[in-house]
């Protein structure tokens, strides 16, 4: 299928998971045009991590479908994956190896080879400001490098929708700033970005768009400004995004 | 299948096990040095080294001909490293493992001996005090001693003094016993010519050499190797079953690295790439079998250059032995992966699982040593044929043909282990 210019870049439409009796995803509905930023937020247990696995092709839906810029994602082999680069929550990378050749690894993955892949390597590490420490072994690197390894090791295929899966846990107050700074460059260059993430300020500061998911549903899709505004009528003046966070999901406690 | 993502794969594999120190240690110098020993143990003596003998205490209690005979008669023999202690220091030294048998040959023990050697006497008893840690020397002992004892009474019963007058006051004895006439008879007449044979000149008699009962025959051994003048090699065996018994250690490593890859989150960037579930499981295979035949090569050629380990057979079944063992390997470890929960719990069962094995499969200890149900058993145990590969092509010096049924056996259980690890790998990344 060919995407209409109207068409967003990423496309989730009616997604339903359940494991056994759980209903983990339940008609989760979304998209994410280029150049933008959707913050998917969410207590734990929401149902955000299963949603972004359903989006990446790690799991099967039970129902609905993924369209990237209007192709259905299919098979393990499709050609779409290659337009999609995760950044798992987890910090998935090789400790024995050096910072290239876990990104020579994670390039090869996408058929990338030779001086193509050299450039992508080099290209990636300058972004995320890691170019001067590729010779070294990841397991050297402070926890706030390793994660903008991890984001590094994501865009080798210069994919043009970013799955980011609360990609600033454990890091310092730098490193989360200089991942921020990563993001809205991609942003800038058009990227289409889902940013998963328990931190409000980082939504407030980063998302074009917020999508609230609690109990595998969605049940708030709109700008901050919209959502504040939503909630800042009821409450009789103006919000903060975790006060309307906190109103959408509850205070009782999830895990 | 993409070979550029296969061969990355397998590029990061062997990149990740070697610089695993552990990991190489554990599957190149750790099976050397075991083999090496084991090795030294099951070769047997070599050109310079004395052979290993069985420690024994004899306490002569009788003095008699046949007493000091049967003592001589062990002295002599290269089997043993006999020991003349006191009764008390014999009991003492079998209790403490300094010697492994003790015999205590009673007093009379010459005489009773001559009278039950031609049917009529109580038999006398022969006190063997022994360490039953060391059945296997007991039972070795046993023989020697038979044929020792047997040789001075029948030696002492045909030509000595203490036969002659066993003889003569054997003869009324059975004249007058109750044993049915015709019986009687035949022993009668027997122990007579043997009292005319007694009577007969020394010349007469023949002395060309000692008289009584010897073995009746001679054994000519010949091992069974390759050739008529290639000795067999212990080493050749040993570092087979070491060498087998390491790669499916690596190769259950390499399996529960999958699972730790999985508990890392790297297994889904391996599934979000556009790769199919066969290139995935292909590579992982691939990267476990380059190890487990590089494991079985140093290992051999080592044996090789160290201890004369000769590849006696042929060349072309040696690597398709090796390349099926690795391939049945690699596919264990897939088998563990598709298999296990979490790497520790999976680490535990693997490890008894391989040491099952490779025990089973001869590895540690020959396979003729278990009961006979058990020998048939251990067919179904991959390890028992990768090792009886190893030695045909090896020390036994057999040729192509003979090496297609173990390397057949050896892909079959390969195929079996990737179909059970294909139909229950879980691809879903939650």
């Amino acid at each position: 299928m060919e995407r209409g210019a109207s068409d967003p870049m990423l496309n989730v439409k009616n997604l339903r998971k359940t494991f056994g009796s759980l209903v983990a995803v339940d008609d989760v509905t979304f998209a994410v045009n280029n150049g933008e930023l959707l913050g998917l937020l969410g207590p734990n247990g929401a149902g955000k991590t299963t949603t972004v696995s359903m989006i990446a092709g790690l799991l099967s839906a039970d129902s609905g479908e993924v369209l990237v810029g209007g192709s259905r994602l299919v098979r393990d082999t499709d050609p779409v994956k290659r337009r999609i680069g995760l950044v798992p929550q987890d910090l998935a990378l090789y400790e024995e190896l050096s910072a290239r050749d876990n990104l020579r690894f994670f390039g090869a993955l996408y058929s990338l080879s030779g001086a193509a892949l050299d450039r992508a390597i080099l290209s990636a590490a300058e972004l995320v400001e890691l170019a001067d420490r590729l010779k070294d072994k990841v397991k050297t690197f402070s926890g706030g490098m390793k994660r903008r390894l991890n984001l590094a090791a994501g865009l080798l295929h210069d994919p043009d929708i970013l799955l980011l899966d609360e990609p600033t846990v454990g890091v310092d107050p730098q490193s989360r700033n200089a991942i921020f700074d990563n993001l809205e460059a991609l942003k800038r260059r058009g990227k289409a970005l889902l940013y998963t993430t328990h931190y409000m300020e980082e939504a407030e500061r980063l998302a074009d768009r917020i999508v609230v998911i609690d109990h595998g549903k969605v049940i708030a899709n709109d700008t901050l400004a919209g959502l504040q505004a939503a909630a800042g009528v009821a409450a009789g003046g103006r919000a903060t995004l975790e006060s309307v966070f906190l109103t959408l999901t509850g205070r009782s406690l999830r895990d | 299948m993409a070979l550029t993502p296969l061969l990355a794969m397998i590029r990061k594999d062997l990149q990740l096990f070697f610089s695993d120190r552990r990991a190489v240690i554990m599957s190149f110098a750790v099976p050397i040095a075991i083999a090496s020993f084991f090795g030294s143990i099951f070769s047997g003596p070599t050109r310079n080294s004395e052979r290993a003998r069985i420690s024994v205490g004899i306490v002569d209690l009788d003095g008699s001909a046949i007493s000091k005979a049967v003592v001589s008669g062990a002295e002599a023999d290269p089997n043993l490293r006999v020991l003349t202690p006191t009764e008390d220091d014999a009991r003492d030294s079998v209790r403490r493992g300094q010697v492994t048998v003790s015999v205590i040959i009673p007093k009379g023990f010459g005489d009773a001996a001559g009278k039950a050697f031609f049917g009529d006497g109580e038999k006398p008893p022969l006190d063997l005090l022994f360490d039953p840690s060391r059945s296997i020397e007991v039972a070795m002992m046993r023989g020697i001693l038979t044929e020792h004892v047997m040789q001075a009474v029948s030696k002492e019963m045909f030509g000595g003094e203490q036969g002659r007058a066993a003889v003569a006051q054997a003869l009324p004895e059975i004249e007058k016993s109750t044993m049915p006439a015709d019986q009687k008879k035949a022993l009668v007449e027997m122990l007579k010519s043997v009292d005319n044979f007694y009577k007969q000149p020394a010349g007469a008699q023949g002395n060309s050499g000692p008289r009584g009962i010897t073995m009746p025959y001679s054994v000519h051994e010949q091992p069974m190797t390759s050739g008529e003048n290639v000795a067999y090699n212990g080493y050749a065996h040993s570092f087979a079953g070491m060498g087998i018994q390491f790669l499916l250690f690596a190769a259950a490593n390499l399996g529960i690295e999958i699972l730790l890859e999985r508990q890392k989150g790297l297994w889904k960037r391996l599934r979000s790439a556009p790769i199919s579930r066969l290139t995935l499981l292909a590579g992982k295979v691939a990267s476990m079998t380059i190890v487990g035949l590089m494991t079985l090569i140093v290992s051999f050629g080592f044996a090789m250059v160290v201890f004369g380990v000769r590849i006696q057979g042929s060349l072309i079944g040696f690597f398709g032995v090796a390349l099926g063992c690795s391939l049945m390997a690699a596919t264990f470890g897939l088998l563990i992966a598709a298999l296990g929960k979490t790497p520790a719990a999976t680490r535990g069962v693997t490890t008894l699982a391989v040491l099952m094995m490779v025990m089973l499969g001869g590895a540690w200890v020959p396979t003729f040593i278990f009961p006979a149900w058990l020998q048939q058993a251990t067919v179904i145990v991959p390890a028992r044929w990768a090792v009886d590969g190893l030695d045909a092509m090896t020390w036994r010096g057999l040729g192509l043909s003979r090496a297609l049924l173990p390397i057949g056996v050896l892909l079959g259980f390969a195929v079996l282990f990737w179909s059970v690890a294909v139909l229950r790998f879980r691809w879903e990344e939650a």
